[in-house]
């Protein structure tokens, strides 16, 4: 069992001719992701690889393959229209991998996209794993096992290290979610955090924050009410200058949450382990599944 | 990236949000003719440098205050004269101070109030929200702690944008009389057409000033770009000032490096900013300080990790180099060769710990061992931050 993504799958790739695009896309399949159809506009009825059909819109390939989720790698300034592109063709996952869209670009999408049927991930971040059934993004599939811990996280290679030091000790994953570095984005570690605690594959659950924003302090009052799985957490950042995105007027909307240490005593105030170095995410994990 | 007060002031200007008149200058003559052509009794000039306390500051020469009052334009020129060329002390400049190269002539004004107002975006709801106070002049968090029930918060739509009706809410909490709330519902609706159109994350007028004559105006502004925009805004990439920037954060840039300097010894190179973070972090943890976040990224091509580690090679500050890489897309042959490309242009003077996973590493394992660079391999994360952090203490 796994969420999100798993044999169902049907891959379009939006922006599969694209250098990053083909690249990934090639590891995806080699790993066993079924991509059923490429996008690129004004490059419909080639093949890509000889194996994959490409088409001119969304919705036309959504209308002959039966594509269920997106993996979108458009430059940043038409990023924004790819992800509604595929919000209106009905598909129903959307991964964004594209890094550096304008904020005020996705605030516009996220509007656009409440009370639609479709979900996103991302952007500016690896994608989302089924260890040995599905990769959809850019993450080395290699260092992924199948397994029991739910993944969920803001960053990518600080992804990569935890599931590393799980795979070393033996631990696998049941799915690893990148839910991007941007401060405006699709599923949220709440969104996540939910349907690991539903899933019967996932057993325990490693939450990856970063400083900004108070996803995290949310996820601890979530946690602390529904979550009876083992939970633990590490937060990036707690020595970072402060100010260097946003000055003040940013500090005050949260009131005084942002900082790893508000994120850190709200987590552990919730009965969550914190791992204190990254270097501890497995170990952290291993100790509260109690192995 | 930041921009000076005169910048800020143009582009409000641009977009109707009324400010005191004013011009910049780059000598006594040209501070002398922008006070002529103010042609008013009262004039101030203020010194222009990207760090706040320039009120409160002392210039190297001894001269007290980069912002000053002046009488005639005789006094402008002479106050000018003094303050160009020289190097301003504040509390945000550190000891070394900055430069002043530009100063700003402007009209004083009488002031009767001050208010405060900014635009920011509010990113758990997803939409730019406008921030305003009676309590203006002083820093937000202060008011904040001091008069939390004075702040007014008012959440804008993405696709209404600011309505009339929230602008005239936010008028009457801030006290405005009926003769001003046209001026202050204007200027707020013209503030937020500046946030949109310049894709900022924030703008903040601090002090927003009610004068003696009635008028309201934005005595000082802050704006706040989102730099994955900056591509789409020419006229704002125009304003930069590489001058007011760390060095090493301008080499960095140059090359399409994420980097921000820091007052370590510990320089690090790191693929993703999570994991750059982190490994600061564990650094800090282990005893040691880190000189730098350095986010190679993903696609970064030998040229840019060369590039990368002769900055970090660069700092004087620097005592030990600490590379961690977890390749993905970043690959470790990609890594190694830029880290041996580096070291023989500029030879390594301090201790090197290497710490690869990931895509192609033992590839990038046995080309840093072939090269004979004196470094040191670590098993893990922890494992190089410690031996990082022992090797620039031993340095």
């Amino acid at each position: 069992m796994a969420i999100l993504v798993g044999s169902n799958t049907k891959l379009v790739v939006q922006g599969i001719t694209g250098k990053s695009g083909a690249f990934h896309t090639r590891a995806c399949m080699a790993y066993g992701t079924k991509v059923v159809a490429g996008v690129t506009p004004a490059r419909g009825g080639e093949m890509f690889d000889d194996k994959v059909p490409v088409f001119d819109t969304v919705a036309e390939a959504r209308k002959a393959t039966g594509c269920n989720v997106s993996m979108i790698f458009v430059p940043p300034a038409f990023a924004a229209d790819a992800i509604l592109e595929a919000v209106d063709a009905g598909v129903e996952l959307v991964v964004c991998i594209t890094e550096g869209i304008p904020v005020l670009d996705m605030m516009r999408v996220r509007v656009a996209m409440q009370g639609c049927g479709s979900t996103l991930i991302g952007p500016n971040c690896p994608g989302i794993i089924t260890p040995g059934v599905c990769k959809i993004g850019i993450m080395p599939g290699y260092i992924h096992k199948p397994g029991g811990v739910g993944v969920v996280s803001r960053s990518g290679t600080l992804t990569y290290e935890a599931v590393w030091q799980l795979s070393e000790r033996g631990y696998g994953q049941s799915t690893c979610i990148g839910i991007g570095g941007d401060p405006i984005h699709g599923l949220s570690h709440i969104d996540c955090i939910r349907m690991f605690n539903e899933d019967p594959g996932t057993e325990a659950i490693i939450m990856i924050g970063e400083i900004g924003g108070t996803d995290e302090e949310e996820a601890a009052d979530y946690i602390k009410a529904h979550v009876r799985k083992p939970v633990a957490a590490f937060i990036a950042g707690a020595t970072a200058p402060p100010g260097r995105r946003m000055g003040h007027a940013g500090a005050i909307i949260t009131g005084g949450k942002g900082t790893a240490q508000a994120k850190i005593k709200a987590l552990e105030a919730a009965g969550i382990a914190v791992a204190p170095t990254p270097a501890q995410m497995g170990e952290t994990i291993i100790k509260a599944m109690g192995r | 990236m930041n921009i000076h007060e005169y910048q800020a002031q143009e582009l409000l200007n641009r977009f109707e949000v009324p400010t005191p008149r004013g011009k910049a200058a780059s000598t006594a003559d040209e501070a002398e003719a922008a006070a002529r052509w103010l042609g008013v009794n009262t004039m101030v000039v203020k010194a222009q440098i990207h760090a706040g306390g320039r009120g409160k500051g002392t210039f190297k020469s001894g001269l007290k205050g980069g912002v000053q009052l002046c009488k005639t334009t005789a006094q402008v020129r002479e106050i000018a004269g003094q303050m160009l060329g020289q190097v301003l002390v504040t509390k945000q400049t550190g000891a070394e101070g900055r430069l002043v190269r530009k100063v700003m002539v402007a009209e004083a004004k009488e002031i009767e109030r001050e208010l405060y107002v900014a635009i920011l975006l509010d990113r758990a709801r997803g939409c730019p929200m406008l921030l305003a106070s009676i309590h203006g002049g002083m820093d937000i968090e202060a008011v904040a702690e001091e008069h939390p029930d004075s702040i007014v918060r008012e959440s804008i739509h993405p696709a209404l944008g600011l309505q009339p009706y929230q602008t005239r809410k936010i008028a009457r909490r801030l006290g405005f009389p009926a003769s001003q709330t046209r001026a202050a519902c204007s200027l707020l609706h013209s503030l937020y057409q500046a946030f949109i159109k310049l894709d900022c994350n924030l703008v903040e007028i601090n002090p927003l000033v009610v004068t003696k004559g009635g008028e309201v105006l934005a005595l000082d502004a802050k704006f706040g770009f989102d730099d994955n925009a900056l591509f789409r805004h020419p006229e704002v990439v125009e304003l930069r000032d590489v001058n007011e920037e760390d060095p090493r954060e301008v080499e960095a840039s140059k090359i399409g490096l994420n980097y921000i300097g820091l007052d370590g010894d510990i320089g690090c190179m790191v693929n993703g900013a999570g994991l750059a973070m982190s490994t600061m972090d564990i650094i800090k943890f282990y005893g040691g300080n880190p000189a730098n976040f350095l986010d190679v990224g993903g696609g970064a091509d030998e040229e840019q990790v060369t590039g990368a580690f002769k900055i970090l090679l660069a700092d004087k500050r620097t005592k030990a180099v600490l590379v961690n890489i977890f390749g993905g897309i970043m690959k470790c042959d990609v890594i190694a060769q830029g880290i041996i490309n580096a070291a023989k242009a500029v030879g390594m003077k301090v201790p090197l710990v290497v710490r690869l996973e990931g895509t192609n590493v033992e590839e990038g394992r046995r080309m840093l061992k072939e090269s004979g660079l004196a470094l040191q391999a670590a098993t893990d994360l922890a494992d190089a931050a410690r031996r990082a952090v022992e090797a620039a203490k031993g340095a």
